[in-house]
């Protein structure tokens, strides 16, 4: 019978246990996944005791307090702190979210944070975005328009109103690295966050290139691998709905 | 010091940092042919921009007669006569075709009834010189900035920019006073960049951080001002540091100006909307100084609200859930995820939190950086945009949604200014090696920093002094202590401990080489504070409670070199660029 393992070297080791020196009462254990790349070891789960007495609310507030007063080595992204930039996408207790929003208190038990999956990871629980990223460039996202005068294009509230759920969103990848699709072709299938903007230009009633934009992801692989399993939807910390886009984009094709 | 792989480029320009004037500046220059390499410590669309929410200021009258010339003179009152008249009038002169741009662009902007970009009314921005409110902020929702960021990121994508994205960067390369381009550090493998250009632009962002609570990001360390620093170059009006009245309690979070400008209002403990007595016009829409200052009288005087007395209430409960819904549906978000707050049922919990900063780099309307020498010379090489940037359009206090259109102005402006200055593939000056040693002794000294003190206790004693000798009131005494208590931290990295010592994502030596940039601002912002003996905009010293125009209409300078400072003044430009406008001379500042 054929045996399925991970290579050897990605095997997850049990880590470094950093015991609370506070002497709080209320400590939480929070596990996080450790990788250096410039150490030829294997990644390693590291435990930190946290006194929660002391800590805010936020996972990001939890993180922050390791690095500030536990283990500075502990490398994440991290830049606005409230949902607007999207650094700090990470898997909490095994749900994709990003730090700075999710309360620690809605995570049961032991605190497991994991860099989001199917990434290559370049440290600890900073993940490699560089193929979303193209991926992103791909579906060309700028407005397409012939017009060159000095005015503005006219939009009715109803056409400005079909970019709602779609132009917030904030690239973080929560999303796309919850899909069993893009983790299986995530080279070629475009995945839910690219798709998602695909659908804000192909929607733009200022956009003249829709035909065009449309044809480009009319792709058995870059759209039509998405198989509505719906992890993106459930995934997205700015409750936007990847999946419907990807719908609309489908229902368009099919109606053309 | 062991040797580090350096690799060289060559650009004609190279932009540093990728907000909202970095992208609009690399869109420029690509388009006018112009060989140029934008560089980023975070992916462009992370930049704090995305976090400006309620609009960008622009004259287009969509909502109502308007005027440039009404936004000039709200500007210059607003900041409190500390502006240049020149730069001002450049600003709002320019502000519509800049805007109209950005909607080509694609950003979606809300629209009016009859399909145009939709305007609210926001803090200072009135009609016939200071006559009624007027609607004058082009909004997107209350997601203005992450709209305009995330497209002009596609504009610098369609123009091919090359973006160097998670690059460090760690000092100017200068010569004979001018600068040669920058050195970075590559976080994704660990290696030195080294980049030669004719013209370096700086667009670094602000200092925030240099204070414990403030709206601003962890990234928001002004590295781009702390290089200029250690390049030998002064930075301007640096005490000059706005308060948004309106931050989260307790966690700082941003709650938008465009909350008041589409209704809201504020109340202290005994239910009163105490702006109507600060400011009798324009109430809960006077600039940020006034109201963040009246919320600290209140707070002061034990009308504040809560078990510690020290915050007031917003209310927007008022408002009809569906204008919520349509137009600020990211402080409801921000409402519930941090103060746990349902908008339309109960106040926001607000405090004035740090969110601004009207000093850094000096420039003249074209983004050229300037020297003292009483003159307005320039540096050769050298150009700053953006919140690093001390134009100075926003003087001694800036008004709301007057920052996304200093971005986008005076990013088009650097560019221009550069495409006239730079011929795509001009030859290279050589450069010193001492320069590249230079910086890379003070990386590897931070690097191998074997002390006690860890990077984020430095950084926190910063922190507080700030916050508590450098806020919305000062005087003599706490700025003194503050000038002394300042330099600990600064003191502390003689014994800095950095325990990460790799190159690749070392977070620990981003923090430390970030808190190396901090300090040098933090000093400066106290020493020009304490010597600045006069209240003007959001410099407001109870000891001084006047405006000083005999003796402080001038810029503060300040240059640093390790903890020592040097001050001194430069006069603001009393003359418009033009006819098309008149000078407006210093009058009383009411509201």
């Amino acid at each position: 019978m054929v045996q399925l393992n991970l290579p050897a070297n990605s095997k997850v080791e049990k880590g470094q246990y950093f015991k609370d020196k506070t002497g709080s009462k209320n400590i939480r254990k929070v596990n996080v996944y450790r990788w250096d790349p410039s150490t030829n070891e294997n990644p390693r789960l590291d435990t930190y005791e946290v006194d929660m007495d002391n800590c805010s609310s936020k996972v990001l507030d939890v993180l922050n307090k390791i690095k500030n007063e536990i283990d500075p080595s502990l490398a994440y992204r991290r830049s606005c702190a409230h949902g607007v930039c999207g650094s700090c996408a990470m898997n909490m207790n095994g749900k994709n979210g990003l730090a700075c929003t999710k309360s620690h208190s809605e995570l049961d038990g032991d605190i497991d944070i994991y860099p989001l999956p199917h990434l290559k990871v370049l440290k600890d629980l900073i993940g490699d975005l560089s193929t979303l990223y193209k991926q992103y460039e791909s579906v060309e996202p700028w407005l397409k328009t012939s017009k060159v005068n000095d005015k503005e294009n006219i939009q009715s509230k109803d056409d400005r109103a079909k970019l709602d759920g779609l132009y917030e969103c904030i690239m973080c990848a929560c999303c796309s690295t919850s899909c069993p699709s893009y983790w299986w072709n995530g080279e070629k299938y475009l995945g839910p966050a690219v798709l998602l903007q695909a659908y804000r230009w192909i929607i733009d009633s200022r956009d003249e290139d829709r035909k065009e934009r449309l044809k480009k992801v009319a792709d058995e692989l870059k759209l039509y691998r998405c198989h509505t399993i719906l992890n993106c939807t459930n995934a997205c910390p700015k409750g936007l709905n990847p999946a419907k886009a990807i719908a609309e984009i489908k229902k368009m094709l099919a109606t053309a | 010091m062991s040797a580090y792989k350096i690799i060289d480029h060559e650009y004609d320009v190279v932009v540093l940092g990728a907000g909202g004037s970095g992208l609009r500046a690399a869109v420029g220059l690509s388009e006018a042919g112009l060989k140029t390499a934008c560089v980023s410590k975070v992916f462009p669309t992370r930049s704090h921009t995305s976090a400006a929410q309620g609009g960008i200021s622009a004259a287009l009258g969509n909502m109502g007669e308007d005027d440039w010339r009404w936004h000039m003179y709200d500007t210059v009152k607003g900041a409190d006569w500390l502006g240049d008249q020149d730069s001002i009038e450049y600003l709002c002169k320019e502000a519509p075709a800049a805007v109209l741009e950005l909607e080509k662009y694609g950003v979606p902007f809300s629209r009016t009834e009859e399909g145009k970009i939709y305007q609210r009314p926001f803090g200072g921005m009135t009609k016939n010189y200071g006559n009624e409110t007027v609607q004058r902020t082009c909004a997107a929702a209350d997601r203005t900035g992450h709209a305009i960021l995330h497209t002009l990121y596609g504009q610098a994508l369609k123009h091919n920019t090359e973006f160097f994205i998670e690059y460090f960067a760690l000092d100017l390369i200068m010569k004979d006073g001018a600068c040669k381009g920058i050195i970075a550090w590559n976080l994704n493998d660990g290696t030195i960049h080294r980049f030669r250009s004719h013209t370096t632009i700086i667009a670094t962002g602000g200092y925030g951080k240099v204070y414990y609570s403030a709206t601003s990001a962890h990234t928001c360390t002004g590295d781009g001002n702390a290089m200029a620093l250690r390049a030998g170059l002064p930075l301007q009006d640096m005490e000059f540091v706005q308060f948004h009245p309106t931050g989260i309690y307790g966690h700082g979070t941003l709650i938008s100006e465009g909350v008041r400008g589409e209704g809201g209002y504020l109340v202290n403990s005994k239910g009163e909307r105490f702006m109507e007595r600060y400011a009798p016009k324009a109430k809960d829409l006077a600039s940020r100084d006034v109201v963040s200052r009246s919320i600290a009288v209140e707070i002061n005087e034990g009308r504040g609200i809560g078990k510690e007395q020290d915050h007031v209430h917003l209310h927007i409960d008022h408002l009809d859930p569906k204008v919520i819904d349509e137009r600020l549906p990211g402080i409801s978000e921000a409402s519930k995820l941090f103060a746990n707050v349902d908008v339309t049922k109960e106040p926001i919990p607000v405090v004035p939190t740090v969110h601004y900063n009207m000093g850094g780099i000096p420039t003249n309307y074209k983004a050229e950086v300037l020297t003292l020498n009483g003159s307005e010379k320039t540096v050769p090489g050298l150009m700053a945009i953006g919140e690093a940037a001390c134009v100075s359009v926003h003087g001694a206090n800036r008004l709301g949604s007057n920052s996304l259109i200093d971005l986008v102005v005076f990013g088009r402006a650097a560019a221009k200014r550069a495409a006239e200055l730079v011929k795509p593939g001009m030859k290279h000056d050589e450069i010193d090696k001492n320069e590249t040693d230079r910086c890379l002794d003070r990386f590897d000294k931070l690097r191998n920093s074997e002390g006690s003190n860890p990077t984020s206790e430095l950084r926190l004693s910063m922190q507080k002094t700030m916050q508590s000798k450098c806020a919305v009131f000062r005087t003599e005494k706490t700025l003194k202590e503050g000038v002394d208590e300042i330099r600990k931290p600064y003191d502390g990295m003689e014994s800095l401990s950095v325990k990460d010592k790799s190159l690749i994502f070392n977070t620990d030596l981003v923090e430390t080489l970030e808190f190396d940039n901090l300090i040098r601002q933090a000093i400066t912002t106290m020493d020009s504070a304490y010597h600045r003996k006069e209240s003007r905009g959001a410099h407001a010293r109870e000891d001084f409670p006047k405006r000083d125009d005999e003796n402080y209409m001038q810029h503060t300078l300040s240059w640093c070199n390790g903890s020592k400072t040097k001050i001194n003044y430069r006069p603001v430009h009393r003359s418009t660029l033009t006819n098309d406008v008149q000078y407006f001379p210093p009058q009383e500042r009411v509201y």
